[in-house]
Order: C-alpha cells, then sequence, then structure tokens
C-alpha cells in the first residue's frame, strides 16, 4: 500500500537556506544540502528545493547544489522556482533532480506542461499552484507571481487542465493558510482531490504534527508540505511519522 | 569494474552517487569495448519505452548487451530501464523490448491514481540473493504509470496498489531489474544495491 508522503522544503536564495532555521548540528550554517542530509537521516520520503534566488545569472549555483543533492542524497529531490522554458526544464532535471516544479510560466504557457511531460515524463512535471479563496466564497482564483497577481483562472479549471496537458503531480499552495501555521486548508485540498486523479502535495499552513495527521484523515492528498515546523526543530520527521503511525495512517517504515 | 549505461535517459548521477557509497568506483558509459569489459552493469533509465529502446539502437549497445547476457554477468535494470528488459512494451506504441525476460510491459490499468508515485512496501515472491540484505514490508520509492507482467517464477518481488499487484523485482538468471529507484529508496536500496555489488566478481 503506498504511504503518505512528509516532504520538507527549503526556500533557497543565492545558495543558502533562508528563512529562520535552528542550524544547530550543521556542518554549514545555511547550506541547503546539509539540511536536506539531515532530513535524508530522519527519513523523509522527498526533499523540495525552491530557489527564490532573484537574479538569473546567479542561477547557476542552484545547478551545483542540485549535482551535489543528486550525489549525496538517498530520496528523490524535486527543484522548483522561476523555472520558464523547455530548456529550465532539461537543465534542471540534467543536473540531478527528479521532479521540476513550474508555477507561472505554466499559466503564461500551459504548452510547457505538456511538452516537459512528453520529453521528460509526467513523473518529473510538477505544477505548483498558489490559490486563494474568492472574496464571495464561490470558489477559488489562481495566483502567480509568488501570490501578488490574481490571474482570475479558477483553481479548479486550471487544476483540470493541469492534469489534461500530463502534469504528474499538483503541488497546492493555499494562500490563505499559508504563514498561518494554523492547519492546511482542508476545504481547498479536498475540492482538488475531487477533480484530479493525480497525486496532490498539501501545503501552506502547516503548524504542527496535528496540522499533519488532519491533513491526511480529512481529505485524500497524497503528501504533506512542511517547513518551519522541521527548520525550527518543533519537530523531526520521524516524530510526524510516529504520531501518524498512532493514527493509523500508513507512512514509510524506516528505521 | 561496473558499468552504467549511458543512453542519454535520464539523469545518472544519482545511481552513480549510490554506487560510489556503497564503495563501487562505476564508469558511466555507452562504450562497447568498456561495457565488453565489466563484470556488472547498471541499465538505468526514465522516460518512455520507445525512447529508450530507439537510444539503444542508436548507440549500437544492443548487441554487446546481449553479449553479456550470454556470458552471464550480472545486469540489472532500474525503472525503465528494468521494464525494457521485457519482451515488448505497450507505452506510445507497442516496442519489442531486450526480450531477456519473457514477459510485457502494460499500463497500469486500475482504479487508483496514477503515476504510482511514492514509497511502497516489498512482499517476497520468491527467495533470491538480492534480497540479502533486504526484509519484507520494507518500503522502497516508486514512480511509474506502466509495469510489467510476467510469469511468477520471474517475479522476486511485489508491491500493493489498490487491487494490483505491482511488479517490483524479477530476476531471470543473470538478468535483474528493480521497478523502483534503489538509488532513491534510502537504506533499504543502498541494501539492494549492495547485494547486487556481491554478485560482481570485483
Amino acid at each position: 500500500m503506498l504511504t503518505k508522503r512528509i516532504i520538507p522544503c527549503l526556500d533557497i536564495k543565492d545558495g543558502k537556506v533562508v528563512k529562520g532555521i535552528n542550524f544547530v548540528g550543521l556542518k554549514d550554517v545555511g547550506d541547503p544540502i546539509e539540511l536536506a542530509k539531515k532530513y535524508d537521516l530522519q527519513c523523509a520520503d522527498e526533499v523540495v528545493f525552491l530557489d527564490i534566488t532573484a537574479s538569473y545569472e546567479k542561477r547557476d549555483i542552484i545547478k551545483d547544489l542540485i549535482a551535489r543533492g543528486a550525489s549525496e542524497l538517498t530520496i528523490p529531490l524535486a527543484v522548483g522556482g522561476g523555472i520558464r522554458t523547455l530548456d529550465d526544464f532539461r537543465t534542471i532535471l540534467a543536473s540531478g533532480a527528479d521532479k521540476v516544479s513550474v508555477n507561472s510560466a505554466a499559466i503564461a504557457n500551459p504548452q510547457l506542461i505538456e511538452d516537459a511531460a512528453k520529453e521528460f515524463g509526467v513523473q518529473c512535471v510538477v505544477v505548483a499552484i498558489d490559490a486563494k479563496k474568492r472574496d464571495d466564497g464561490s470558489g477559488y482564483d489562481v495566483y502567480v507571481k509568488g501570490g501578488r497577481e490574481n490571474t482570475g483562472i479558477d483553481l479548479i479549471d486550471w487544476v483540470t487542465k493541469c492534469q489534461s496537458l500530463g502534469a504528474g503531480e499538483i503541488l497546492l499552495t493555499s494562500m490563505d493558510a499559508d504563514g498561518t501555521k494554523a492547519g492546511y486548508d482542508i476545504d481547498m485540498i479536498n475540492a482538488v482531490c475531487q477533480v484530479v486523479d493525480i497525486p496532490v502535495i498539501a501545503s501552506g499552513g502547516c503548524g504542527s504534527i496535528q496540522d499533519i495527521i488532519d491533513v491526511f484523515e480529512k481529505t485524500n492528498c497524497d503528501a504533506a508540505l512542511v517547513a518551519s515546523l522541521f527548520h525550527f526543530d518543533e519537530a523531526t520527521v520521524e516524530d510526524v511519522r510516529e504520531a501518524c503511525r498512532q493514527h493509523h495512517i500508513n507512512v514509510r517504515r524506516a528505521k | 569494474m561496473l558499468a552504467i549505461i549511458d543512453y542519454n535517459l535520464g539523469n545518472l548521477k544519482s545511481v552513480y552517487g549510490a554506487l560510489k557509497r556503497i564503495g563501487l568506483d562505476p564508469i558511466i558509459t555507452r562504450d562497447q569495448d568498456v561495457i565488453r569489459q565489466a563484470d556488472g552493469i547498471v541499465l538505468p533509465g526514465v522516460g518512455a519505452f520507445p525512447v529508450a529502446m530507439e537510444n539503444l539502437k542508436k548507440y549500437d549497445l544492443i548487441d554487446v548487451l546481449n553479449e553479456k547476457k550470454e556470458q552471464g554477468t550480472p545486469i540489472l535494470g532500474i525503472c525503465l530501464g528494468m521494464q525494457i528488459l521485457f519482451d515488448w512494451g505497450y507505452e506510445v506504441e507497442k516496442t519489442a523490448g531486450l526480450g531477456f525476460i519473457p514477459g510485457t510491459v502494460e499500463f497500469m490499468d486500475i482504479d487508483e491514481k496514477i503515476p504510482h508515485m511514492g514509497w511502497n512496501q516489498l512482499h517476497f515472491n520468491q527467495k533470491h540473493p538480492l534480497l540479502k540484505y533486504i526484509n519484507e514490508n520494507e518500503d522502497v520509492y516508486f514512480v511509474h504509470s506502466y509495469y510489467a507482467k510476467c510469469d511468477p517464477q520471474y517475479l522476486v518481488a511485489y508491491s500493493d496498489y489498490g487491487k494490483a499487484n505491482i511488479t517490483a523485482i524479477v530476476a531471470n538468471k543473470n538478468v535483474m531489474g528493480c521497478q523502483f529507484h534503489p538509488e532513491k529508496s534510502g537504506t533499504v536500496g543502498q541494501n539492494l544495491l549492495k547485494a547486487f555489488k556481491e554478485m560482481i566478481s570485483c
């Protein structure tokens, strides 16, 4: 039986992990690989690198990081942030990533999803979506540019289209829940899981182990993206897995 | 010497890194002379079945792989590299595989989310040296939409996905394959590679 996945996400800028991180026990402060290896040792199911490097010139740094990650990590590595073209996909995959996540560029050019799926296989095409509930409560709108711009596109229409174009997975971030640490957006995740047959990663709002239990018990999502809970050492991946087991949620049996 | 076959299909860095970690010094190659001298062969692969076979032909690797199979050299296919060991694949269009293991590779036509992506438990169908360091029910990382169908005599281990048994490890004499990614499967995957290493006399 397929297990639910617990996925730490690292925000990386100019080759360093950003956001407040508790660095205890890490050899190189802010080194994404050291942090990723720590999560690997805790038996995380995957790791996500989200590159928020602003300048395009500095993007070679992420390539080197991915190459190190590919040779040193024993779990899958997904990379997102600033992916615009098929060439970007090629570069990131050739550097050693297992999956590439694409966000704004897929909205601007949905054909990119289909082209990438054809060339590299659906399994490595993750479409990341930032969405927010409409003020009138009639549904959700998809946002781009880090949540600054409302596309006016309906979330349900967009995920359905992503699936038909060949997306292998949806990484769904609720802008309403993100940063609140008040729990995942159960309603939004359910709305998406009901209309797609591809895996869905829930993101945004995780503030406790219980939030992860809730998202697995109350939705049909496949994975939970976790950032600060792990980065601040409030919980280890193993703590989360143990709690899941107690709730009869099927998770990886490691160590 | 262990050869990782480079036929321009997916990233080889992780496979290379995983084999390094268990003390091997593999060579990534598409050079027939190097492959001829190999004591063991790893055939990786991510992508689509027809492209994999096309690339093997393009780089003129099919004959040398046949030679090594006949010589009894241990060969391990990973993911798509395992799928092309079979007779036929049905991804995109019906395509002949290497035919090293009798069977076909078909779309996972089941009522579950596709791709089958994530960690799933291994169940053993028969004893095999590849399982030397692995326990029943340990998890490994899968990501695929097609799966192999073969006679149980070639099936070493499988995983449950919905109502389907997903072929996870196969073997036909010196030719072996795993659908999951041992290089992405933590210590369990490393233990499978360790067992493969012991079959290689180098």
